[in-house]
Protein backbone atom coordinates (compact mmCIF):
# COMPACT_ATOMS: atom_id res chain seq x y z
CA UNK A 1 0.00 0.00 0.00
CA UNK A 2 2.79 2.80 0.96
CA UNK A 3 4.31 1.59 -1.73
CA UNK A 4 1.66 2.19 -4.20
CA UNK A 5 1.06 5.27 -2.67
CA UNK A 6 4.84 6.23 -3.27
CA UNK A 7 5.04 5.38 -6.62
CA UNK A 8 1.63 7.39 -7.36
CA UNK A 9 3.41 10.57 -5.93
CA UNK A 10 6.41 9.87 -7.50
CA UNK A 11 4.69 9.66 -11.07
CA UNK A 12 2.54 12.64 -10.19
CA UNK A 13 5.63 15.12 -9.27
CA UNK A 14 7.43 14.20 -12.57
CA UNK A 15 4.48 14.92 -15.15
CA UNK A 16 3.99 17.89 -12.44
CA UNK A 17 7.67 19.04 -13.84
CA UNK A 18 6.10 19.75 -17.22
CA UNK A 19 2.86 21.27 -15.88
CA UNK A 20 5.60 23.71 -14.04
CA UNK A 21 6.61 25.08 -17.16
CA UNK A 22 3.57 25.15 -19.01
CA UNK A 23 1.74 27.14 -15.90
CA UNK A 24 5.15 29.34 -15.42
CA UNK A 25 4.89 30.69 -18.60
CA UNK A 26 1.31 31.61 -17.77
CA UNK A 27 1.35 33.14 -14.59
CA UNK A 28 4.52 34.88 -16.08
CA UNK A 29 2.64 36.69 -19.18
CA UNK A 30 -0.43 37.25 -16.49
CA UNK A 31 1.87 38.41 -14.11
CA UNK A 32 3.68 41.22 -16.83
CA UNK A 33 1.45 41.42 -19.68
CA UNK A 34 -1.77 41.05 -17.37
CA UNK A 35 -3.07 38.77 -20.06
CA UNK A 36 -4.24 35.69 -20.26
CA UNK A 37 -2.52 33.47 -22.79
CA UNK A 38 -5.18 30.79 -24.18
CA UNK A 39 -2.73 29.65 -27.20
CA UNK A 40 -0.46 28.74 -24.27
CA UNK A 41 -0.59 25.14 -24.41
CA UNK A 42 -0.62 25.19 -28.72
CA UNK A 43 2.71 26.47 -28.05
CA UNK A 44 4.18 23.15 -26.52
CA UNK A 45 2.60 21.61 -29.45
CA UNK A 46 4.28 23.32 -31.43
CA UNK A 47 7.93 22.50 -29.50
CA UNK A 48 6.36 18.79 -29.56
CA UNK A 49 6.33 18.62 -33.70
CA UNK A 50 9.38 20.63 -34.05
CA UNK A 51 11.28 17.79 -32.03
CA UNK A 52 9.70 15.17 -33.81
CA UNK A 53 10.96 16.84 -37.20
CA UNK A 54 14.23 17.59 -35.88
CA UNK A 55 14.19 13.55 -34.55
CA UNK A 56 12.44 11.78 -37.83
CA UNK A 57 14.34 14.00 -40.28
CA UNK A 58 17.41 14.42 -38.77
CA UNK A 59 17.73 11.58 -35.80
CA UNK A 60 18.34 14.39 -33.17
CA UNK A 61 17.58 13.26 -29.82
CA UNK A 62 14.37 15.47 -28.67
CA UNK A 63 16.47 16.80 -24.97
CA UNK A 64 18.91 17.68 -27.41
CA UNK A 65 16.35 19.42 -29.60
CA UNK A 66 15.32 21.87 -26.66
CA UNK A 67 18.08 23.74 -27.95
CA UNK A 68 16.04 24.51 -31.38
CA UNK A 69 12.82 24.16 -29.91
CA UNK A 70 13.75 27.08 -27.08
CA UNK A 71 14.59 29.91 -28.97
CA UNK A 72 12.43 29.49 -31.90
CA UNK A 73 9.73 29.94 -29.30
CA UNK A 74 11.36 32.67 -27.99
CA UNK A 75 11.56 34.78 -31.44
CA UNK A 76 7.88 33.43 -31.94
CA UNK A 77 7.05 35.27 -28.80
CA UNK A 78 8.76 38.38 -29.47
CA UNK A 79 6.91 38.59 -33.01
CA UNK A 80 3.66 37.67 -31.24
CA UNK A 81 3.83 40.37 -28.69
CA UNK A 82 4.93 42.91 -31.09
CA UNK A 83 2.88 42.87 -34.24
CA UNK A 84 -0.47 41.08 -32.40
CA UNK A 85 -0.89 41.95 -28.34
CA UNK A 86 0.84 44.88 -28.47
CA UNK A 87 -2.32 46.61 -30.13
CA UNK A 88 -4.53 45.24 -27.99
CA UNK A 89 -3.57 46.61 -25.10
CA UNK A 90 -4.98 49.30 -22.87
CA UNK A 91 -8.41 48.33 -24.31
CA UNK A 92 -10.29 46.31 -22.37
CA UNK A 93 -9.86 42.80 -21.61
CA UNK A 94 -12.25 41.26 -24.36
CA UNK A 95 -10.09 42.39 -27.71
CA UNK A 96 -7.03 40.19 -25.33
CA UNK A 97 -9.50 36.89 -24.74
CA UNK A 98 -10.57 37.09 -28.37
CA UNK A 99 -6.76 37.54 -29.64
CA UNK A 100 -5.27 34.60 -27.98
CA UNK A 101 -8.33 32.13 -27.97
CA UNK A 102 -8.04 32.95 -31.85
CA UNK A 103 -4.32 32.44 -32.20
CA UNK A 104 -4.92 29.21 -30.40
CA UNK A 105 -7.91 28.06 -32.83
CA UNK A 106 -6.10 29.40 -35.80
CA UNK A 107 -2.62 27.13 -34.90
CA UNK A 108 -4.56 23.81 -33.55
CA UNK A 109 -5.97 23.63 -37.30
CA UNK A 110 -2.98 24.91 -39.14
CA UNK A 111 -1.61 22.02 -37.21
CA UNK A 112 -4.49 19.55 -38.27
CA UNK A 113 -4.13 20.57 -41.96
CA UNK A 114 -0.31 20.59 -41.83
CA UNK A 115 0.47 17.57 -39.83
CA UNK A 116 -3.26 15.53 -39.90
CA UNK A 117 -4.75 14.48 -36.53
CA UNK A 118 -2.06 11.07 -36.37
CA UNK A 119 -0.36 10.92 -33.49
CA UNK A 120 3.45 11.01 -33.72
CA UNK A 121 5.91 9.60 -30.94
CA UNK A 122 9.73 9.30 -31.15
CA UNK A 123 11.22 6.31 -29.48
CA UNK A 124 14.25 7.29 -28.20
CA UNK A 125 16.85 3.89 -27.02
CA UNK A 126 16.27 5.90 -22.80
CA UNK A 127 12.07 6.07 -23.95
CA UNK A 128 11.40 2.43 -22.15
CA UNK A 129 14.16 2.55 -19.25
CA UNK A 130 13.75 2.99 -15.91
CA UNK A 131 15.42 2.75 -12.71
CA UNK A 132 14.22 0.32 -10.40
CA UNK A 133 14.45 1.89 -6.45
CA UNK A 134 13.78 -0.65 -3.53
CA UNK A 135 10.19 -1.53 -5.18
CA UNK A 136 9.70 1.77 -7.29
CA UNK A 137 9.81 2.09 -11.13
CA UNK A 138 11.05 6.06 -12.39
CA UNK A 139 11.44 6.19 -16.12
CA UNK A 140 14.35 7.63 -16.88
CA UNK A 141 12.65 9.79 -20.19
CA UNK A 142 10.26 11.34 -17.42
CA UNK A 143 13.08 11.50 -14.58
CA UNK A 144 14.90 13.64 -17.45
CA UNK A 145 12.28 16.09 -18.41
CA UNK A 146 11.42 16.75 -14.52
CA UNK A 147 15.02 17.71 -14.23
CA UNK A 148 15.27 19.72 -16.91
CA UNK A 149 12.19 21.72 -15.79
CA UNK A 150 13.49 22.28 -12.46
CA UNK A 151 16.68 23.30 -13.51
CA UNK A 152 14.77 25.81 -16.26
CA UNK A 153 12.14 26.98 -13.83
CA UNK A 154 15.61 27.62 -11.24
CA UNK A 155 17.13 29.76 -14.27
CA UNK A 156 13.64 31.59 -14.65
CA UNK A 157 13.98 32.80 -10.99
CA UNK A 158 17.81 33.24 -10.60
CA UNK A 159 17.31 35.68 -14.07
CA UNK A 160 14.37 37.46 -12.60
CA UNK A 161 15.95 38.04 -9.32
CA UNK A 162 19.85 39.27 -10.32
CA UNK A 163 19.30 40.39 -13.83
CA UNK A 164 18.39 44.05 -14.70
CA UNK A 165 16.09 43.10 -17.12
CA UNK A 166 14.29 40.72 -14.58
CA UNK A 167 14.13 43.16 -11.99
CA UNK A 168 12.56 44.97 -14.39
CA UNK A 169 9.84 42.66 -15.30
CA UNK A 170 9.14 42.23 -11.79
CA UNK A 171 8.60 45.77 -11.33
CA UNK A 172 6.22 46.02 -14.24
CA UNK A 173 4.16 43.23 -12.87
CA UNK A 174 3.66 44.93 -9.59
CA UNK A 175 3.33 48.17 -10.52
CA UNK A 176 3.15 49.47 -14.53
CA UNK A 177 2.55 53.02 -14.72
CA UNK A 178 5.93 53.02 -11.74
CA UNK A 179 7.78 51.13 -13.70
CA UNK A 180 7.82 53.26 -16.38
CA UNK A 181 8.66 56.22 -14.45
CA UNK A 182 11.86 54.21 -13.61
CA UNK A 183 13.14 54.19 -17.29
CA UNK A 184 11.29 50.13 -17.74
CA UNK A 185 10.17 50.40 -21.85
CA UNK A 186 7.02 48.13 -20.95
CA UNK A 187 6.97 47.54 -24.62
CA UNK A 188 10.62 45.85 -24.38
CA UNK A 189 9.63 43.81 -21.27
CA UNK A 190 6.54 42.56 -22.37
CA UNK A 191 8.47 41.33 -25.46
CA UNK A 192 10.35 39.20 -23.38
CA UNK A 193 8.25 37.94 -21.11
CA UNK A 194 6.16 36.44 -24.05
CA UNK A 195 9.43 34.97 -25.22
CA UNK A 196 10.43 33.80 -22.09
CA UNK A 197 7.12 32.08 -21.57
CA UNK A 198 6.86 30.60 -25.00
CA UNK A 199 10.21 29.02 -24.58
CA UNK A 200 9.17 27.18 -21.61
CA UNK A 201 6.37 25.58 -23.41
CA UNK A 202 8.37 24.99 -26.10
CA UNK A 203 10.72 23.14 -23.80
CA UNK A 204 7.76 21.18 -21.83
CA UNK A 205 6.77 19.93 -25.51
CA UNK A 206 10.53 18.89 -26.15
CA UNK A 207 10.87 17.37 -22.89
CA UNK A 208 7.11 15.31 -23.42
CA UNK A 209 8.42 14.30 -26.79
CA UNK A 210 10.77 10.78 -25.52
CA UNK A 211 6.90 9.51 -24.04
CA UNK A 212 4.48 11.12 -25.43
CA UNK A 213 2.93 11.52 -28.36
CA UNK A 214 2.31 14.52 -30.13
CA UNK A 215 -0.61 15.64 -31.42
CA UNK A 216 -2.36 19.06 -32.76
CA UNK A 217 -4.59 19.06 -29.74
CA UNK A 218 -2.40 18.08 -27.11
CA UNK A 219 -1.56 21.46 -25.79
CA UNK A 220 -5.36 21.64 -24.28
CA UNK A 221 -4.13 18.28 -22.05
CA UNK A 222 -1.31 20.69 -20.25
CA UNK A 223 -2.84 24.33 -20.67
CA UNK A 224 -5.95 22.87 -18.71
CA UNK A 225 -3.64 22.15 -16.11
CA UNK A 226 -1.32 25.11 -16.62
CA UNK A 227 -4.60 27.26 -15.59
CA UNK A 228 -5.52 25.42 -12.48
CA UNK A 229 -1.97 25.79 -11.32
CA UNK A 230 -1.69 29.12 -11.90
CA UNK A 231 -5.09 30.06 -10.22
CA UNK A 232 -4.00 27.78 -7.33
CA UNK A 233 -0.29 29.04 -7.28
CA UNK A 234 -1.59 33.19 -7.42
CA UNK A 235 -2.09 34.40 -10.60
CA UNK A 236 1.43 36.53 -11.57
CA UNK A 237 3.85 34.19 -8.59
CA UNK A 238 6.09 31.86 -10.45
CA UNK A 239 7.04 29.83 -7.51
CA UNK A 240 3.62 29.48 -6.37
CA UNK A 241 2.75 28.20 -10.00
CA UNK A 242 5.42 25.80 -9.58
CA UNK A 243 4.37 24.44 -6.41
CA UNK A 244 1.32 24.31 -7.58
CA UNK A 245 1.99 22.37 -10.51
CA UNK A 246 4.07 19.68 -8.46
CA UNK A 247 0.83 19.71 -6.24
CA UNK A 248 -1.42 19.13 -9.25
CA UNK A 249 0.57 16.35 -10.86
CA UNK A 250 0.39 14.24 -7.83
CA UNK A 251 -3.34 15.00 -6.92
CA UNK A 252 -4.16 14.20 -10.82
CA UNK A 253 -1.82 10.72 -9.43
CA UNK A 254 -3.51 10.00 -6.99
CA UNK A 255 -6.54 10.05 -8.20
CA UNK A 256 -5.64 7.72 -11.28
CA UNK A 257 -4.17 5.40 -8.72
CA UNK A 258 -7.07 5.24 -6.04
CA UNK A 259 -10.26 6.26 -7.42
CA UNK A 260 -9.85 5.42 -11.21
CA UNK A 261 -8.33 6.05 -14.48
CA UNK A 262 -10.66 8.61 -15.68
CA UNK A 263 -11.00 10.30 -12.15
CA UNK A 264 -7.34 12.39 -12.13
CA UNK A 265 -9.16 15.78 -13.14
CA UNK A 266 -11.53 15.13 -10.65
CA UNK A 267 -9.09 15.05 -7.85
CA UNK A 268 -7.47 18.42 -9.65
CA UNK A 269 -10.74 20.22 -10.14
CA UNK A 270 -11.41 19.59 -6.37
CA UNK A 271 -8.83 20.72 -4.92
CA UNK A 272 -9.31 24.06 -7.18
CA UNK A 273 -12.45 24.30 -6.03
CA UNK A 274 -11.97 24.18 -2.96
CA UNK A 275 -9.14 26.47 -2.40
CA UNK A 276 -10.59 29.10 -4.41
CA UNK A 277 -13.38 28.97 -1.92
CA UNK A 278 -11.07 29.00 1.36
CA UNK A 279 -8.20 31.14 -0.35
CA UNK A 280 -9.89 33.18 -3.54
CA UNK A 281 -6.51 34.72 -3.72
CA UNK A 282 -4.98 31.51 -4.27
CA UNK A 283 -2.13 29.33 -1.79
CA UNK A 284 0.31 32.37 -1.57
CA UNK A 285 -2.42 34.87 -1.04
CA UNK A 286 -2.26 37.78 -3.37
CA UNK A 287 1.51 37.75 -3.36
CA UNK A 288 4.03 38.22 -6.38
CA UNK A 289 7.43 37.46 -6.89
CA UNK B 1 14.67 74.20 -17.09
CA UNK B 2 11.42 73.00 -17.69
CA UNK B 3 8.74 75.09 -18.96
CA UNK B 4 4.79 74.36 -19.36
CA UNK B 5 2.56 76.05 -21.19
CA UNK B 6 -0.39 76.49 -21.08
CA UNK B 7 -0.99 72.80 -20.65
CA UNK B 8 -4.44 70.69 -20.50
CA UNK B 9 -4.96 66.87 -19.97
CA UNK B 10 -7.90 64.86 -19.16
CA UNK B 11 -8.75 61.81 -18.13
CA UNK B 12 -11.63 60.30 -20.98
CA UNK B 13 -13.78 63.40 -20.88
CA UNK B 14 -12.84 64.76 -17.78
CA UNK B 15 -10.43 67.70 -17.65
CA UNK B 16 -7.41 67.15 -15.16
CA UNK B 17 -5.62 70.33 -15.86
CA UNK B 18 -6.90 73.18 -17.91
CA UNK B 19 -4.02 75.81 -19.94
CA UNK B 20 -1.37 75.24 -16.83
CA UNK B 21 1.76 77.62 -17.33
CA UNK B 22 4.41 76.86 -14.68
CA UNK B 23 8.58 76.28 -14.81
CA UNK B 24 11.49 75.47 -13.05
CA UNK B 25 14.59 77.06 -13.14
CA UNK B 26 17.68 75.47 -12.83
CA UNK B 27 18.27 74.45 -9.34
CA UNK B 28 15.32 75.73 -7.99
CA UNK B 29 12.75 74.39 -5.37
CA UNK B 30 9.64 75.05 -6.31
CA UNK B 31 5.75 74.29 -4.94
CA UNK B 32 2.62 73.49 -6.71
CA UNK B 33 0.03 73.85 -3.84
CA UNK B 34 -3.61 73.55 -3.96
CA UNK B 35 -6.35 71.71 -2.47
CA UNK B 36 -7.55 67.79 -3.47
CA UNK B 37 -8.40 67.66 -7.08
CA UNK B 38 -6.56 70.83 -8.40
CA UNK B 39 -4.68 68.96 -10.81
CA UNK B 40 -1.47 68.80 -9.04
CA UNK B 41 -0.94 65.29 -9.57
CA UNK B 42 -2.24 65.56 -13.18
CA UNK B 43 0.61 68.26 -13.96
CA UNK B 44 3.38 65.87 -12.54
CA UNK B 45 1.93 63.28 -14.13
CA UNK B 46 1.57 65.08 -17.97
CA UNK B 47 5.46 66.35 -17.28
CA UNK B 48 6.49 62.38 -16.88
CA UNK B 49 4.46 61.32 -19.78
CA UNK B 50 1.68 59.00 -17.82
CA UNK B 51 -1.16 61.51 -19.23
CA UNK B 52 -1.03 62.67 -22.64
CA UNK B 53 -1.67 66.35 -22.85
CA UNK B 54 -4.83 67.25 -25.24
CA UNK B 55 -2.70 70.67 -25.90
CA UNK B 56 0.11 72.91 -24.73
CA UNK B 57 3.87 72.40 -24.65
CA UNK B 58 6.39 70.86 -21.96
CA UNK B 59 10.00 71.53 -22.90
CA UNK B 60 12.87 70.30 -20.63
CA UNK B 61 16.71 71.93 -21.54
CA UNK B 62 14.76 72.56 -25.10
CA UNK B 63 12.91 68.79 -25.32
CA UNK B 64 9.90 69.15 -26.35
CA UNK B 65 8.48 66.15 -24.05
CA UNK B 66 5.03 65.88 -25.51
CA UNK B 67 5.59 62.78 -27.96
CA UNK B 68 7.74 60.83 -25.82
CA UNK B 69 6.96 58.09 -24.02
CA UNK B 70 7.51 58.14 -19.88
CA UNK B 71 10.73 55.98 -20.29
CA UNK B 72 12.22 58.06 -22.39
CA UNK B 73 11.42 61.21 -20.49
CA UNK B 74 13.10 59.75 -17.01
CA UNK B 75 16.04 59.23 -19.48
CA UNK B 76 16.23 62.61 -19.61
CA UNK B 77 16.94 63.22 -15.57
CA UNK B 78 13.72 63.45 -14.52
CA UNK B 79 12.44 61.70 -11.35
CA UNK B 80 9.05 61.29 -10.60
CA UNK B 81 8.07 60.18 -6.93
CA UNK B 82 4.47 59.43 -7.01
CA UNK B 83 2.02 60.12 -4.57
CA UNK B 84 0.84 57.56 -2.05
CA UNK B 85 4.90 56.22 -2.65
CA UNK B 86 4.27 52.72 -4.80
CA UNK B 87 7.24 51.64 -3.93
CA UNK B 88 7.41 48.20 -5.38
CA UNK B 89 6.53 45.59 -2.64
CA UNK B 90 7.36 42.44 -3.35
CA UNK B 91 11.13 43.55 -4.20
CA UNK B 92 12.95 44.41 -1.41
CA UNK B 93 14.86 47.82 -0.17
CA UNK B 94 18.07 47.58 -2.34
CA UNK B 95 16.23 46.23 -5.53
CA UNK B 96 13.94 48.94 -5.51
CA UNK B 97 17.08 51.15 -5.17
CA UNK B 98 18.89 49.46 -7.92
CA UNK B 99 15.76 49.74 -10.46
CA UNK B 100 15.53 53.16 -9.50
CA UNK B 101 18.85 53.64 -11.31
CA UNK B 102 17.88 51.38 -14.43
CA UNK B 103 17.82 54.10 -16.76
CA UNK B 104 20.71 53.79 -18.94
CA UNK B 105 21.93 57.62 -17.82
CA UNK B 106 22.40 56.24 -13.95
CA UNK B 107 23.11 52.66 -14.27
CA UNK B 108 26.87 53.41 -14.41
CA UNK B 109 26.88 55.42 -11.25
CA UNK B 110 24.59 52.74 -9.11
CA UNK B 111 27.08 51.84 -6.92
CA UNK B 112 27.99 55.60 -5.96
CA UNK B 113 24.23 56.44 -5.66
CA UNK B 114 23.56 53.57 -3.47
CA UNK B 115 25.92 54.92 -0.97
CA UNK B 116 24.68 58.19 -1.53
CA UNK B 117 21.16 57.29 -1.03
CA UNK B 118 22.12 55.17 2.18
CA UNK B 119 24.30 57.73 3.68
CA UNK B 120 20.87 59.85 3.70
CA UNK B 121 18.55 57.68 4.70
CA UNK B 122 20.85 55.52 6.72
CA UNK B 123 17.03 53.48 8.15
CA UNK B 124 17.35 51.73 4.33
CA UNK B 125 20.69 50.38 4.60
CA UNK B 126 19.23 48.84 7.79
CA UNK B 127 16.68 47.73 5.93
CA UNK B 128 18.39 46.51 2.47
CA UNK B 129 17.27 43.05 2.53
CA UNK B 130 13.39 43.80 3.74
CA UNK B 131 10.47 43.18 1.55
CA UNK B 132 9.66 47.12 0.89
CA UNK B 133 5.75 46.04 0.84
CA UNK B 134 6.65 45.11 4.93
CA UNK B 135 7.89 48.83 5.69
CA UNK B 136 6.19 51.35 7.86
CA UNK B 137 4.84 53.95 5.30
CA UNK B 138 7.25 56.59 6.53
CA UNK B 139 9.70 54.46 5.42
CA UNK B 140 8.23 53.28 2.14
CA UNK B 141 8.18 57.62 1.58
CA UNK B 142 11.77 57.52 2.42
CA UNK B 143 12.13 54.66 0.01
CA UNK B 144 10.20 56.18 -2.57
CA UNK B 145 12.31 59.41 -2.68
CA UNK B 146 15.77 57.39 -2.36
CA UNK B 147 14.65 55.40 -5.75
CA UNK B 148 13.92 58.99 -6.99
CA UNK B 149 17.58 59.81 -6.36
CA UNK B 150 18.87 56.91 -7.73
CA UNK B 151 18.11 58.06 -11.18
CA UNK B 152 20.73 61.25 -10.20
CA UNK B 153 17.94 63.75 -11.39
CA UNK B 154 18.68 67.10 -12.85
CA UNK B 155 14.76 67.51 -11.72
CA UNK B 156 13.28 65.54 -8.73
CA UNK B 157 8.95 66.07 -8.79
CA UNK B 158 7.65 64.73 -5.35
CA UNK B 159 4.09 64.10 -4.91
CA UNK B 160 2.75 65.03 -1.56
CA UNK B 161 5.35 63.21 0.19
CA UNK B 162 4.33 64.46 3.72
CA UNK B 163 0.71 62.16 2.95
CA UNK B 164 -0.13 59.99 5.35
CA UNK B 165 2.82 60.19 7.65
CA UNK B 166 2.99 61.04 10.92
CA UNK B 167 4.20 64.36 12.04
CA UNK B 168 7.87 63.36 13.07
CA UNK B 169 7.96 61.48 9.71
CA UNK B 170 6.92 64.33 8.01
CA UNK B 171 9.35 66.66 9.74
CA UNK B 172 12.38 64.09 8.35
CA UNK B 173 11.00 63.92 5.05
CA UNK B 174 11.16 67.30 4.33
CA UNK B 175 14.63 67.51 6.32
CA UNK B 176 15.68 65.04 3.84
CA UNK B 177 14.47 66.74 0.66
CA UNK B 178 15.87 70.17 1.62
CA UNK B 179 19.38 68.53 2.13
CA UNK B 180 19.00 66.79 -1.53
CA UNK B 181 17.97 70.69 -3.00
CA UNK B 182 21.16 71.88 -1.29
CA UNK B 183 23.09 69.06 -3.51
CA UNK B 184 21.91 71.25 -6.44
CA UNK B 185 18.83 69.02 -8.31
CA UNK B 186 16.29 71.43 -8.64
CA UNK B 187 12.66 70.43 -7.15
CA UNK B 188 9.19 70.11 -7.85
CA UNK B 189 6.73 69.92 -4.83
CA UNK B 190 3.32 69.14 -5.05
CA UNK B 191 1.85 69.24 -1.38
CA UNK B 192 -1.40 70.12 0.49
CA UNK B 193 0.21 70.92 3.38
CA UNK B 194 1.02 74.13 2.75
CA UNK B 195 2.46 75.69 5.39
CA UNK B 196 5.06 72.98 5.40
CA UNK B 197 5.71 73.33 1.58
CA UNK B 198 6.48 77.36 2.03
CA UNK B 199 9.45 76.31 4.42
CA UNK B 200 10.84 74.31 1.68
CA UNK B 201 10.12 76.11 -1.78
CA UNK B 202 11.63 79.17 -3.08
CA UNK B 203 8.51 79.47 -5.60
CA UNK B 204 4.85 78.48 -5.73
CA UNK B 205 1.71 77.99 -7.89
CA UNK B 206 -1.55 77.65 -6.33
CA UNK B 207 -3.93 75.27 -8.10
CA UNK B 208 -7.59 75.04 -8.47
CA UNK B 209 -9.77 73.91 -10.59
CA UNK B 210 -6.98 72.85 -13.23
CA UNK B 211 -5.83 76.09 -13.46
CA UNK B 212 -2.70 78.25 -11.80
CA UNK B 213 -4.64 81.07 -10.02
CA UNK B 214 -1.91 82.56 -7.93
CA UNK B 215 2.45 82.74 -8.31
CA UNK B 216 4.99 83.89 -6.68
CA UNK B 217 7.83 83.80 -4.01
CA UNK B 218 7.15 82.34 -0.69
CA UNK B 219 6.82 85.21 1.09
CA UNK B 220 4.10 87.24 -1.59
CA UNK B 221 2.24 83.69 -0.64
CA UNK B 222 2.42 83.69 3.21
CA UNK B 223 1.29 87.45 2.94
CA UNK B 224 -1.13 86.97 0.59
CA UNK B 225 -4.50 87.08 2.05
CA UNK B 226 -6.72 84.86 0.06
CA UNK B 227 -3.65 81.99 0.37
CA UNK B 228 -3.77 82.68 4.22
CA UNK B 229 -7.65 82.61 4.62
CA UNK B 230 -7.85 79.06 2.03
CA UNK B 231 -4.76 76.81 2.89
CA UNK B 232 -3.03 78.47 6.55
CA UNK B 233 -5.78 78.77 8.50
CA UNK B 234 -4.76 82.69 9.41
Amino acid sequence: MLEILAQAVINGLLIGGIYALVSIGVTLIFGVVKIVNFAQGEFVMIGMYISFFLATQFGIDPIVSLAVSMPVLFVIGVLIQHFLIRRVLGLNDLPQIFLTFALSLLIVNLSLMLFTANYRTVHTWYSDEAFRVGGLYIPVAKLVAFVLAMILSGALWIFLHTTDLGKAMRAASQNRDVAQLMGINPNRVFAVALGIALALAGAAGSLLMPFYPAYPLVGQVFVLMAFVAVVLGTLGNVIGALIASLLMGVAESLGIQFIGADSGLIVVFMLLLITLALRPSGLAGGRRR
Amino acid sequence: MIELSDVSASYGNVPAINGVTINVGEGEAVGLLGANGAGKSTTLRAISGLVKLTSGAITFLGVDLASLPPHKITELGIAHVPEGRQVFPEMTVNENLEIGSYAPRAKADRASSLDLVYSIFPRLAERRKQLAGTMSGGEQQMLAVGRGLMLKPRLLMLDEPSLGLAPVMCDVTFEKVAEIHKMGTAILLVEQNVSRALTLVQRAYVLESGKVILDGTTAQLAGNKQVQAAYLGI
